[in-house]
C-alpha cells in the first residue's frame, strides 16, 4: 500500500475513503472553531480574544465547513461513493476518472477553506455571504466564492456519475423498487444538486464580481437589489439541506433495517412519498429563511403552506423508520444506537421547525438561538449522527476490521448528553430574545447562566466526538478482523469479502427472483 | 374580513378533521376578539399561537416517542440468528398507511397555517391612530427621526397606548431591528424601505438589538425604547422640540440624542 496508489486511485472504494478522510479533518478543524465559539462566550465580555474579527472568522469557517466540507462530502462523498457500486451490483461507478477528479477538487476546496487561517484577512462573512457586508469588507470574499464554486463543481460532476452509474449499471435483476433507500435518497439528493448548485455558483460569482470588477448586481445606488442575493443563496441552500437530510436518512434506514433485521415498512411509501415528495417540494420553501428580510406579504404566506407541507413527506419517511421497528429483532450495537439516537433527535429538530414555518411566529424567534438550536438538532445532530451510524455500520466493511463496543456505546452517550444540553438550552434563551452571531452578549445578562450550560455541554460533546474518531482509528489499525456479513443483512454490499477487492466481485453478483436488500431468512 | 372569513372557514374544516384533539383554545379567543374591535397586539396573538403550536408539536412528539420507544423495547432481539417478525402489508393497507398520514398531516398544516395567517394580518395591518417613526440603520446605532423633524439615536422614546410604526431602510450593510418584548423584527436595507408596528401598551423600557449580521460590531449593535406615560412623553417631546428647533435656527446639524456612547454618529 504506498501513497501514489491511493492519490490516482480510480476504485471507487478508496475515492470514498479519501472523502472520508478529508471530510472527518474538516469536521475537526470545524468542531475546534464551535468549542473556541463556546469558550468565548462562556462569560460576559471579551474572554479568550478580545477582537471580535476572530470570532466572525471562527463562526464563517465553522459554518461553512460543517457544511460543504463536512456533511455533503461525507454524505455524498464517502457513502454514495462507497456503497451505492456495492449496493447495486457494479463492479465501479460509471465514470471512474471523473470520480477520482472529484475527489481531488474536494480537496482544494478544502485545503483552501481551511487557508482561511492563513491569509491576513480571513473571510468573515459567514457562510451565508451576505451584501452589502461581503462587498464592502476587508475580509477575503474572493476566498468564500472560489471555495463554494470548487466544492460545487466537484459536487456536479458527482451527481452526473452517480445518476449515471444508477440508471446503467445495476446488476441483473436488481430492478428499481429493489433499491437500497440510500441509494433512492442520494439519487434525490444528486438531482437537487444539479438543478440548484448552478444557482449558488451565480450568486457567490456575482458577490466577487460586485467586490473586486466594479460590477453593481447588488447595490441600490447603482440600480442593483441586496435581496436578489439572498433569493439566490437560498434558492440553492435550502434545498441542500435536503441535499443533506435525505443521503443521512438514507443511512439511517439502512442501518436500522440491518441491525433490527426487519424489511424497511411500507417500502414504495418511504420511496415515492417520502423522497419523492421532498424532491417535488424542495425548491419552492426558501422563502422561509427570508420571512423577516422584507420579501413581498404574499410571498411569505405563499410559502408558509409549502414550508408546512414539508411535514407531509418528513412525516411518511418517519412512519417508515418507526414502522420497521415493530415486532423487529433489534440488537443495540453502537451504529444502532445513534440511529435510534436520529429517530429521537430528529423528532425534536423536525417539530421544532413548524413554528418557523410560520411567518407571523417566525418575527419574534427568526435570527435567534432558536432557529441554531433547531437547525443543529437537524443537520449538527441527527445529520451528524446518522454520519457516524453510518460510519459504524459499514466499518467492517470498509476496513475488514472491527470497533470497540464498548467505547462506541461510550462516545454515544457522551455526544446524545452533549448536544441536549447544547441544544435544548439554546432554543429555551433564543425563545426569550437572544440573537445569533454575537461575539458578545452584553445587553442580556440574563442568558450568562444558560451560556455556561452550553459551553459546558459543548465540551462533553466534543469529548464523545473525539472517543468516536479514536475508536474509528485505532479499530482500522488493530481491531479484531471483522467477518464478511457480521450484521446478517441482505443488502448485496454484505456479500462481497471485507474489505471488497478492486472491481468488488470476483464475478458479476446475480439475484434470485425472491432476494430484496431488506428480506431477512429466518435461520 | 374577507381574508378572516377564508381562513377562518380552512379552521374549522381542519379543526373538524381533528376531532378538536388538537389546539382546542384557539376558536373561544377569536369570537370574543372580533366583538371587541381594539388594537390586535400582535405580541399578545404572538404569545397565544406559539404556545399553542408548541402544545401541538408536544402531543406529536410525545405520540412518536412513546411508539417507537414502545416497539424498541418489546423488540429486543432475544436468539442470535432472529430476523424481524413484521407482518407484510397488503396493497389496501400499504396505501392507507400513505393517505391516512398524508389527510392528518395537511390538517395539521392548514390550521397551522390558517392561524399564522390571521396573526400575520395583524403583524402587517397597521392602526391607522399611530406615531409613524423613520429609521436609518448603520453600523453601528439606529437613527430615528420623528414627524416633527426630531431625530435621536439608539434611543426611541414613545408615548404608552399608541401604535408605533418604523419605516425602515439602512445606510450600509443588512441590519434587522428586533424588539424581544414586543416579539417583532425585520430586516432594514439600503435600496429600499420596510415597516414594522408594535404597541406598547405599558410605561417601561426594551431592549432592541441587531438580529442581521451586520459587520464586526454586530454583537454590540443595541438601543433602548422608553415607553412612557402620554403627559411625560408630551413633556419630553417639547424640550426635544426647543432643541430642534435652537439647533435648526443656527443652521447646525440637528440634535442627536446619544442613549449610548459606544457608537459614533454618521452623517447621512
Amino acid at each position: 500500500m504506498n501513497l501514489k496508489e491511493w492519490i490516482f486511485t480510480t476504485d471507487h472504494k478508496r475515492v470514498g475513503i479519501l472523502y472520508l478522510i478529508g471530510s472527518l479533518a474538516a469536521f475537526a478543524v470545524a468542531g475546534i472553531m464551535a468549542l473556541l465559539m463556546r469558550a468565548e462566550l462562556s462569560a460576559i465580555g471579551p474572554t479568550i480574544t478580545a477582537n471580535p474579527t476572530n470570532y466572525n472568522v471562527w463562526l464563517y469557517t465553522h459554518g461553512a465547513v460543517m457544511i460543504l466540507g463536512f456533511q455533503i462530502p461525507a454524505l455524498t462523498g464517502f457513502f454514495a461513493n462507497f456503497c451505492i457500486p456495492l449496493m447495486i451490483g457494479a463492479k465501479d461507478v460509471a465514470f471512474p476518472r471523473v470520480n477520482a477528479l472529484s475527489v481531488w477538487l474536494f480537496y482544494v476546496g478544502v485545503i483552501l477553506a481551511l487557508a482561511t487561517f492563513f491569509i491576513p484577512d480571513p473571510p468573515d462573512i459567514m457562510w451565508t455571504g451576505y451584501p452589502p457586508y461581503s462587498t464592502i469588507t476587508t475580509g477575503n470574499t474572493a476566498m468564500y466564492s472560489f471555495t463554494v464554486l470548487i466544492l460545487g463543481f466537484a459536487s456536479i460532476i458527482g451527481g452526473v456519475n452517480f445518476l449515471t452509474t444508477v440508471a446503467y449499471m445495476r446488476a441483473p435483476g436488481i430492478t428499481l423498487n429493489k433499491l437500497n433507500i440510500f441509494v433512492w435518497c442520494t439519487l434525490g439528493a444528486f438531482v437537487l444538486q444539479l438543478i440548484f448548485v448552478p444557482v449558488l455558483g451565480t450568486a457567490v460569482t456575482l458577490i466577487s464580481m460586485d467586490k473586486y470588477l466594479g460590477t453593481n448586481f447588488f447595490d441600490p445606488a447603482k440600480g442593483g437589489d441586496v435581496l436578489t442575493y439572498q433569493n439566490l443563496f437560498w434558492f440553492y441552500s435550502h434545498p441542500a439541506v435536503y441535499v443533506i437530510f435525505l443521503p443521512f436518512i438514507g443511512v439511517v434506514f439502512e442501518v436500522i433495517s440491518s441491525h433490527a433485521r426487519s424489511a424497511v415498512f411500507n417500502y414504495k411509501m418511504v420511496v415515492y412519498g417520502g423522497i419523492g415528495g421532498i424532491v417535488l417540494l424542495a425548491g419552492e420553501v426558501w422563502v422561509h429563511h427570508l420571512y423577516v428580510s422584507g420579501m413581498a406579504d404574499w410571498l411569505r404566506i405563499g410559502q408558509m403552506v409549502t414550508t408546512l407541507m414539508i411535514s407531509i413527506p418528513v412525516g411518511l419517511m418517519m412512519i417508515g423508520l418507526v414502522g420497521t421497528l415493530y415486532k423487529s429483532s433489534i440488537a443495540f450495537t453502537t451504529p444502532m444506537m445513534y440511529a435510534l439516537g436520529v429517530v429521537f433527535l430528529f423528532l425534536i429538530g423536525g417539530l421544532t421547525g413548524i413554528p418557523l414555518a410560520v411567518p407571523s411566529l417566525t418575527l419574534a424567534v427568526s435570527d435567534t438561538y432558536y432557529v441554531v438550536g433547531h437547525f443543529h438538532y437537524v443537520m449538527a445532530v441527527a445529520g451528524t449522527f446518522a454520519i457516524f451510524a453510518g460510519i459504524y455500520h459499514w466499518f467492517p466493511k470498509f476496513t475488514g476490521r472491527m470497533y470497540n463496543e464498548f467505547w462506541g456505546k461510550l462516545g454515544f452517550w457522551l455526544t446524545f448528553l452533549g448536544s441536549n444540553i447544547v441544544f435544548w438550552i439554546m432554543m429555551d434563551i433564543g425563545v426569550q430574545g437572544m440573537p445569533r452571531r454575537y461575539y458578545d452578549y452584553a445587553h442580556f445578562p440574563q442568558f450568562e447562566h444558560a451560556h455556561q450550560w452550553m459551553t459546558a455541554g459543548a465540551v462533553i460533546l466534543g469529548l464523545g466526538f473525539a472517543i468516536a474518531v479514536l475508536n474509528w482509528i485505532i479499530g482500522a489499525v488493530k481491531g479484531p478482523l471483522a467477518e464478511d456479513n457480521p450484521w446478517g443483512s441482505p443488502s448485496l454490499e454484505w456479500t462481497t469479502v471485507s474489505p471488497p477487492p478492486h472491481g468488488n466481485w470476483p464475478s458479476p453478483p446475480s439475484v434470485s427472483e425472491d432476494w430484496h436488500p431488506y428480506a431477512y431468512k429466518k435461520g | 374580513m374577507h381574508k378572516e372569513q377564508v381562513t377562518g372557514a380552512i379552521r374549522w374544516a381542519s379543526a373538524a378533521v381533528l376531532g378538536g384533539m388538537l389546539a382546542a383554545p384557539s376558536w373561544a379567543a377569536d369570537t370574543s376578539q372580533a366583538a371587541l374591535q381594539k388594537i390586535n397586539d400582535p405580541a399578545r396573538g404572538w404569545d397565544h399561537l406559539w404556545r399553542e403550536v408548541i402544545v401541538d408539536i408536544t402531543i406529536i412528539g410525545i405520540l412518536f416517542a412513546l411508539v417507537t420507544a414502545y416497539f424498541v423495547i418489546r423488540s429486543r432481539r432475544t436468539a442470535e440468528n432472529q430476523v424481524g417478525a413484521s407482518p407484510t402489508l397488503s396493497p389496501a393497507a400499504a396505501v392507507a398507511w400513505v393517505v391516512i398520514p398524508i389527510f392528518i398531516f395537511l390538517s395539521i398544516d392548514l390550521y397551522t397555517a390558517a392561524n399564522g395567517w390571521v396573526l400575520w394580518n395583524h403583524y402587517r395591518d397597521v392602526p391607522a391612530d399611530r406615531l409613524e417613526v423613520k429609521l436609518e440603520s448603520g453600523m453601528y446605532s439606529w437613527d430615528y427621526t420623528y414627524p416633527n423633524g426630531v431625530r435621536t439615536q439608539n434611543q426611541l422614546v414613545v408615548p404608552a397606548g399608541k401604535p408605533v410604526m418604523l419605516r425602515m431602510t439602512s445606510r450600509d450593510t443588512l441590519h434587522s431591528h428586533y424588539i424581544p418584548d414586543f416579539r417583532v423584527k425585520e430586516d432594514s436595507m439600503p435600496g429600499r424601505v420596510t415597516y414594522l408596528w408594535f404597541y406598547p401598551e405599558k410605561p417601561g423600557e426594551h431592549v432592541v438589538t441587531c438580529a442581521e449580521y451586520c459587520g464586526v460590531m454586530h454583537g454590540y449593535m443595541a438601543g433602548r425604547i422608553i415607553v412612557k406615560s402620554a403627559d411625560e412623553y408630551a413633556a419630553w417631546m417639547k424640550q426635544e422640540e426647543i432643541q430642534f428647533a435652537a439647533a435648526s435656527a443656527t443652521d447646525a446639524p440637528a440634535s442627536v440624542k446619544t442613549g449610548q456612547p459606544a457608537a459614533k454618529p454618521k452623517k447621512t
